[in-house]
This record gives C-alpha cells, structure tokens and sequence, in this order.
C-alpha cells in the first residue's frame, strides 16, 4: 500500500442503451448499485462528487447536487465536474483528493448521459465566438472528421489498412459479448465493418462509436475507512488530469489550427502519451507492469493510437500488436475487455467512470466471461474535449 | 406593392468575419496573429494574450498567413453535418476536409478542400493553396469561406518527389 492509495468500495452501472429517459434515473440505478457492493447506504457517504452533462437539451450544467437531491438531500458536500469526456475522471480525482486531505471517509461519483441520435452537435444558438460552433458552421467537421483524420494519417504512417481498423472492432466486439452492460453484444465480422458505409473517409460506421444513454458509480474510501469492510479492496493509486504542453502540434477538437511551433519546439510527449506517463509517473510503474487496460476507442483507429500513447509499443507498431492477438482477451495485455466504446457507445459524463468500474470488476477477477486472468494492474486512459487528459491506474 | 426584381449577382461576403482576407496581390489568406515577443502565430488570431506559456506579452501582429502548405491528413464528409452547418443550396454533397500544415508558421490549419476533390487522389505531404469559394448562401448573400485546393504535383516547383501510395476507401 502506497500513503496516496484510496480503495474503491463499491462500483455499479445501468446498462448503456437507448433507453430514452432521464438520465438523473440511471445515476441513481448506479449510485444504488455502487452503495449495494460496497456495503454501504447512502446515509454513510460525506462526499458526492458529480461528473457533469452539459448538453443534449439540458438547461445548464447537471451537477453532484442533482444525484444528492435524487438520493435525498442530507447535507452533504458535493462537487460538480465538466471535463467533456474527462469529466468522470475529474470527478474522481476531486473525490480523492478530499479522501487523501482527510476532508472526507466515503464519497459517490456519479456520471450519467441522455444523448441524442446521431452526430454529436454544439450547443444550440447563434455563438459565431465560440470555436465548437465555428467548426461545424465553417468547415462541418463532425467528431468523425477528427478521428478520421488520424486514422488516414495512420495510414501513410505506418501503413494502417482498413482491415485493420475493422478487427479493432471484431475483436472489441467479441469482448463485449460477455457484458451485461455493453449496449451492443454481437459478434462483428471484418466483412459487417467493410460493408457499413463510410461516414468520414477512411472511417465507416461500425468504425465509429455510437452516442448512448448510460450511467457509472463509484465508491470510495480513505484506506482506514475501507478496512473496516473489506480486507483486501481494489485501489486507485494513480490519476492524471493533465492538459496538453505547449506547443501542442496535433489538431485536436474542436479547433481550428495547431498551436504553432515557430517559437517554441514541441515538447517531447504528445499530449495523448503524456496523459498515460503523468499517471505512471504518480503510480511509480510503467506499461510493462500493466495487465489490462482500457482506452477511449472513439473510433477503430484511435483505440490503435492509445497502444502506443500507453506505450504498450512504438509509434508504427499497433498494427502488429493488434494482429497477433496481443491486446486481444487472452493474448499478452488485452484491451478494452469491457468491448470499450465500441460495444458501449458513449455516454460522455459517465465514460471514464465505466472505465474503471469495468477495472475494478477485472482485478477482482469478477468479470466472467471477458475475465483477464490474474489481472493485478490495470490503466484506463480518455481524452476530454478542450484538453482534458485523463488516466487512472488501480492496483490489488 | 409593386414587385421587387432580385439582384442578378447577390453580395459575397466572408463567413466569418476577420478570419481570411478575400484578395491581395497574392491572393486570399487566412488571418492570424504573431507575437511580438517571442515570434508564436496563433488561428484564428489571438489578440489578448500569447500562448506559450513562457511570455507574458500584449502585443501582437495581425498577420496574413502562408498561402501554401502540405496534406498533413485529409477526410471525406459523407454525412450531412448538424447545424449550425449549412448545406448547399443544391443540397448536401460529400465533402473533404484537409488539416494542412504550414511550414513558416509551423502549425496546421484545418479548411475544407475545394468542391469536387477526390479524396482518392490525395497523399500526405502533396502541396496544396489557399483559396476562396462559396459555402452556402441565402436569399441575401453568398457566404465566402477558406478552403485548400490540391496542386498537382508537376504543376509545383519545388515539391519533393514522393512515391505514389494506394489506398482502400
Ligand atoms: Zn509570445
């Protein structure tokens, strides 16, 4: 046990889905689930740390106050979190911090999403200032415009086919078959992915994530407080929040332009590895510790980006990790064992926190079907809108 | 009242004001920011502060930037995008978008390609030129926006030759 650790007490979900309600419901369903396995009621938590939905029709920012009034007001303090895709690990690290400062003994982070069909869209109204509005009007680069743009680059890179982008799917597919909380569970062949039609070149649909309803929990707890319930829990000893480090010269959503780097030569990580490094940095390992991990596979593509921002391999050589089954159930560190985005689909507030839940099920060894054997250590890693980095290493 | 007779030509103004210029002697360009002090270009133009973290300046340079730049990565649209995008006025039609790096500035710019590119025909590195057309228009105006035209590469001087790579859509 390290003096920085917190154990994580309790984790829950409502499955990912379409379902079409509220989204304060299925915090709630995964507050109580979370409470439920950590033993707890929800009159034991000091501490609730909400990771907030800003969009999808929503007046204003949706906060830690809101699950606490779901709950029943009780006076507890809270936090309300908006990192864009990050904001669950903001939420988690906030909760942390207050858990390490002795602030607080128990705390809930909570993240949920009602999302609609289709693209992710700006919030609505005339705001010619504001760059997430501009992109769409000026150049209609949808979120798949990005991811696309890496993906092609990965191509005349490192020689990255469409096939291979298609059995990152396949292969995140065939995980999330054994998980009761992936919305999608199908086995996908390369053929289904080749044959869905192309949204941005040389990205398909079933190389893109969809937008889905869904909610995580967690529940933590200072290591003196855990022991009183448990004697042996998962433990997060590491979280990283970190933001990009001038100059940042990989174009990013939603701007418009790269930092420039006539001044200032760019840094020697890029802002995705650095997310990954800050996080081994705090934790004191580094990715040939790693069991498993689970990374934001926005598209195909990207989840062969993370490989190598994770350092699991060197630039150019998630192909072939991919391809010899390495990040596959089984193979030598599996990826994204939950079926990742790919099965989920995204539920932007609740993404990070379903990332480490989907940890803590895997180092307990109670995730079934898609179980990593002997899993002890694991890295979950994000990427929010605007330049939220997030990882978070837990360790049994 | 008596009917109005609609202008032949309607006005073509910028899309967004203050982002590119629509001629020069050179022809159009996009419009950024340098620091006075330590030499950092920003797009769109930064005014107020300078982005890299080790200067304090408040004084900036509007600057016309590179009219010419390299295919760092480029896509094709096939989907008609949320509004606030516009379609066309005939309807929506795929479209290819380009991240092009710019060599001076050292930063990539983001812009559409221009009407009717193939994306097929593209490669990393080819050269490509700043230019002006048309994004959408209404009963008042057509809206101008920047976009990068490929240049054939025996059209350049210049360019370094590269190997020509093929690639499954
Ligand atoms: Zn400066």
């Amino acid at each position: 046990m390290r003096d920085h650790d917190v154990a994580i007490l309790g984790v829950g979900m409502h499955p990912w889905g379409k379902w079409g309600r509220n989204f304060v419901e299925y915090g709630i369903t995964a507050a109580r689930a979370a409470l439920d396995d950590a033993g707890l009621t929800w009159s034991d938590v000091d501490f609730v740390a909400g990771a907030d939905t800003i969009r999808n029709g929503y007046p204003g920012f949706i906060a830690g106050s809101t699950f606490s009034q779901a709950l029943g007001w009780r006076g507890n303090r809270v936090a309300s979190c908006y990192a864009a895709c990050a904001s669950g690990a903001q939420a988690l690290d906030t909760a942390r911090a207050h858990i390490l400062a002795g602030l607080c003994d128990v705390a809930l982070v909570v993240g949920a999403d009602t999302t609609p069909k289709g693209f992710f869209a700006p919030v609505g109204g005339d705001r010619p200032d504001d760059p997430d509005w501009l992109r769409f009007r000026l150049l209609g680069a949808t979120n798949p415009t990005y991811f696309a743009l890496y993906a092609r680059r990965r191509m005349e890179l490192y020689g990255a086919t469409p096939e291979d982008f298609a059995q990152v799917k396949v292969k995140n597919a065939k995980h999330g078959l054994a998980n009761p909380n992936a919305r999608y569970r199908k086995a996908v062949t390369v053929d289904d992915v080749m044959a869905s039609p192309i949204v941005a070149d040389p990205l398909r649909l079933l190389d893109i994530c969809a937008t889905s309803d869904g909610a995580a929990a967690i529940v933590l707890a200072s290591m003196d407080a855990a022991r009183r319930h448990t004697t042996n829990p998962v433990k997060i000893r590491a979280i990283s929040t970190v933001t990009p480090t001038f100059p940042q010269t990989i174009i990013e959503m939603p701007n418009f332009a790269t930092d420039s780097a006539a001044a200032v030569a760019p840094p020697e990580r890029s802002f995705k590895d650095a997310i990954a490094w800050a996080a081994y940095e705090q934790a004191g390992i580094g990715p040939e510790d790693l069991d498993v991990a689970e990374v934001y596979d926005l598209s195909t593509a990207l989840e062969l980006d993370w490989y190598e921002n994770i350092g699991l391999c060197k630039p150019g050589e998630a192909e072939r990790l991919l391809r010899d089954g390495e990040t596959a159930l089984g193979g030598r560190i599996p990826v994204n064992p939950s079926g990742g985005l790919a099965c989920f689909g995204e539920a932007i507030p609740a993404q990070a926190l379903a990332q480490v839940c989907e940890l803590t099920w895997q180092l307990r060894g109670h995730a079934g079907g898609r179980q990593v054997e002997g899993a002890s250590v694991g890295l979950s890693c994000n990427q929010g809108l605007f330049g939220h980095g997030s990882s978070v290493i837990v360790v049994r | 009242m008596a009917a109005v007779d609609r202008p032949k030509t309607k006005p073509r103004v910028p899309a967004v004001d203050g982002w590119f210029t629509l001629d020069g002697d050179d022809g159009p360009a996009l419009i950024g920011s340098r620091c006075q002090r330590c030499g950092t270009y920003s797009f769109p133009k930064q005014l107020n502060f300078c982005p890299n973290p080790a200067c304090t300046s408040q004084d900036f340079d509007e600057v016309e930037l590179s009219r010419h730049g390299r295919l760092w990565s480029y896509t094709n649209n096939c989907y008609q995008p949320p509004a606030p995008y516009v379609p066309p006025s005939g309807g929506f039609q795929p479209f290819a978008i380009a991240a092009v790096e710019l060599e001076a500035e050292q930063m990539v710019v983001l812009g559409q390609l221009t009407a009717g590119v193939d994306v097929s025909e593209l490669h990393v590195g080819q050269d490509v030129v700043l230019v002006v057309e048309t994004l959408f228009e209404d009963d008042e105006a057509e809206y101008l926006v920047w976009k990068w035209r490929p240049i054939e590469p025996d059209a350049t001087s210049g360019s370094a030759p590269r190997d020509q790579e093929t690639h499954d859509a």
